[in-house]
């Protein structure tokens, strides 16, 4: 066996190896979608948010249009403080409402963007003023059964059944 | 207790506590041999038509079975997948689940497991053969360092292939499970795309599986030339240093798998 | 002008491990230009004494000065410089059986020097001639007899024109016809480089014939040395049985055993 069979058969595989990491990067992975746009920061506050985790999309009308890239707590205001990663194609106007929704019943959480009508766009480095927080399921089960009991209590009383003796 | 009992066990105990020493000693020598030649690298780096044959025959020698192997089991996964997911309704999420099976796990361990049999007892048995038949000594004796000339080529070669192999692997997995899953079974071919893309992140999946695969390189690469180089130089010695490569590389892919997954894909993604 | 001696070993001892001692007390002296032979049963630390020649290993009593310089002073670019400066035959031949037999005598050359492909082409040829093997240049190691395998190592261990060539057990499972061959080629090869060789082995009457001057071990001491006409002579008793193959003598036939008829389970009458 001779050098230049090895060169060949050795450039073959280096070439397959690179080959085979690239498919994985563009078909496999998203590579192709998100890191190559221009992205400009937003920030938001929320009281609680949730199961949101940084890498969550961000969607406005169903699309994604961002991703969360930073989760921080603040110490004066007590509130979550979340940085989001915006793609600078899409430009939002200074009163949109940041949602933290979930996707399906019990899916994974993500942020939803409804545009307000402000004339003026956000820009980079500001924050949007109104948020809405995730709902917690053991908030929710509490409320339920709070609505229902305050049900039980307006209606007209019904002579309620003795137990038998 | 008897005398002879509390002797007997006594030898017992410091037989366990001799092998221990002993391993840990052994591993001490293997981390100053390593250190040595990668410090020596030069030759090998400089004369690269040495790696290169190396990579020849640690890399490409080992395609086809990493080829067939990647193939059977990306088309096994989708078999075995399909089953669950239907009861659920998931069916369209099988892309996912091939996908990150491979990309995360499959890819990097089979592969390293396939090259610690075929590649890494083939380096064994070759270093440990030259050494046998007093290659190693000739060329020490003509001012040749061996560990330059012949250990650092092959550890290189090593840890060049095993990525490539890994990544190999798990694209023709991919292409298996996309086989079965859209041609044979019919999932659809957008959702099994479409939902993979989604699901597979370049940095915490794919980047995390190559990282595996170099760390798996380079323990299974070590193993070989270390036990090569330090098999008694009989037929047994390079017989049994063989053996210990591939159940040691096995062993060690399967340990550091476990830390490395630890450290990668838990605790790191949720705040 | 006397030339001091190329090697100069002074009362050495040495073991590879400290309880077994595989060389006691031993002193030789190699003059430039001869050929000398080292000689003695299996085990008696022959091969041991080329080994530090070598400076494969440091002697842990007395000193061995090579080339002018002791050995326990070299440090590794030292070692290696020495080395270059010596050429060693191994039992088997060693040869690279990954690399033809013009590339196993071209591997000193191509590690050593950087030399244009005609000159190093030339060079191997060269030597090739010099051991009979120029057209088995394209052959691979698994292709060779042994005495052509023996013969190729040969070449490849004079590759660097050596001052110093050592041959350990160089006859060991030859024909005849081999045999006679590499005889000749260790005088020819000595004279023609204005070299020193130090021959290690067991084959005594063909090697009285080709040495200057002979050392004789046993049990890790030398015990009797002379130029080959004084050695067959001897009536040194362990020389004696040597030179001539006896069976029996100072190196007893019977290896220590107990009393014979206890084994054959005899009952005292």
């Amino acid at each position: 066996m001779n050098r230049a069979t090895v060169d060949l058969w050795v450039g073959i595989f280096v070439a397959a190896g690179l080959v085979a990491l690239l498919f994985l990067a563009l078909k496999v992975g998203n590579l192709a979608s998100f890191s190559s746009a221009q992205t400009y920061h937003v920030d938001a506050k929320f009281a609680n948010i949730g199961g949101l985790k940084i890498r969550a999309p961000i969607k406005s009308a169903g699309v994604v249009v961002g991703r969360v890239s930073d989760i921080r707590f603040d110490n004066e205001s007590y509130d979550a403080i979340v940085t989001m990663t915006l793609e600078s194609a899409y430009q939002f106007p200074r009163d949109t409402t940041a949602k933290i929704l979930t996707s399906g019943l019990l899916g994974e959480q993500y942020i939803g963007l409804e545009a307000g009508g402000d004339g003026v766009m956000l820009k980079s480095g500001d924050r949007l003023r109104l948020t809405q927080s995730a709902v917690v399921l053991e908030n929710l089960i509490s409320q339920f059964l709070f609505n229902k009991a305050a049900e039980g209590k307006d209606a007209p009383k019904e002579p309620a059944k003795e137990p038998a003796k | 207790m008897s005398l002879p009992a509390v002797a007997a066990l006594r030898s017992r105990l410091e037989a366990l506590g001799s092998t221990v020493t002993s391993a840990i000693w052994r591993l001490g020598f293997a981390s100053r041999f390593l250190g040595y030649l990668v410090l020596h690298s030069g030759t090998a780096l400089r004369r690269f038509q040495l790696t290169m044959t190396e990579i020849y025959f640690a890399g490409v020698l080992s395609l086809i079975i990493i080829l067939v192997s990647g193939l059977f089991v990306g088309m096994v996964l989708a078999l075995q997948g399909y089953q669950t997911l239907q009861r659920y309704g998931a069916s369209e999420s099988l892309g996912v689940l091939v996908a990150l099976s491979l990309v995360r796990e499959l890819g990097p361990v089979v592969a390293g497991l396939l090259f610690a049999s075929r590649a890494g007892s083939a380096i064994t048995a070759e270093i440990g053969l030259m050494k046998a038949t007093e290659q190693i000594s000739a060329m020490e004796m003509m001012a040749v360092d061996p560990i330059a000339r012949v250990v650092a080529p092959r550890f290189w070669g090593g840890v060049i292939s095993m990525p490539l192999l890994a990544a190999l692997f798990s694209g023709m997995g991919v292409f298996g499970g996309y086989l079965i899953g859209v041609q044979l079974i019919g999932v659809d071919a957008g959702a099994f795309w479409s939902q993979m893309q989604a699901a597979v992140d370049v940095r915490e999946d794919i980047m995390n599986g190559v990282i595996k695969s170099v760390v798996f390189g380079i323990a299974v690469t070590w193993i070989a030339v270390f036990e090569g180089y330090d098999a008694v130089p009989t037929a047994e010695g390079v017989s049994r240093a063989t053996t210990r490569t591939v159940v040691t590389s096995s062993l060690a892919i399967l340990a550091l798998d476990f830390i490395l997954t630890a450290l990668m894909f838990t605790g790191g993604n949720a705040r | 002008m006397r030339q001091s001696p190329i090697v100069e070993i002074d009362r050495i001892s040495f073991g590879y491990d400290a309880a077994r001692p595989v060389l006691r007390g031993v002193s030789v002296s190699i003059p430039r230009g001869s050929v000398v032979g080292i000689m003695g049963q299996s085990g008696c630390g022959k091969t041991t004494l080329l080994r530090i020649i070598a400076a494969a290993y440091l002697p842990t009593a007395g000193r061995a000065t090579v080339l002018g310089r002791p050995t326990s002073e070299l440090d590794r670019d030292g070692l290696y410089a020495m080395r270059r400066k010596m050429g060693m035959l191994f039992q088997f031949g060693a040869l690279f059986t990954d690399l033809s037999v013009y590339e196993n005598v071209a591997f000193p050359l191509r590690e050593h020097a950087r030399l244009p492909d005609e000159l190093l082409r030339d060079l191997v040829m060269l030597k090739l001639q010099a051991v009979g093997l120029r057209g088995a240049a394209e052959l691979m190691p698994t292709e060779l007899s042994g005495g052509m395998a023996r013969r190729v190592a040969l070449a490849r261990s004079i590759a660097l024109d050596p001052q110093l060539i050592l041959y350990d057990e160089p006859f060991t499972g030859l024909d005849p016809i081999s045999f006679g061959v590499i005889v000749r080629l260790i005088r020819s090869l000595n004279d023609s480089l204005g070299a020193t060789s130090v021959i290690v082995t067991h084959d005594v009457q063909e090697a009285l014939g080709v040495v200057d001057y002979v050392y004789f071990m046993a049990a890790g001491r030398v015990i009797a040395q002379g130029r080959p006409e004084e050695v067959r002579k001897s009536d040194e008793p362990f020389v004696n049985q040597f030179v001539n193959g006896r069976p029996d003598g100072p190196v007893p036939f019977h290896y220590p055993a107990p009393e014979y008829g206890a084994d054959l389970e005899l009952a005292a009458a």
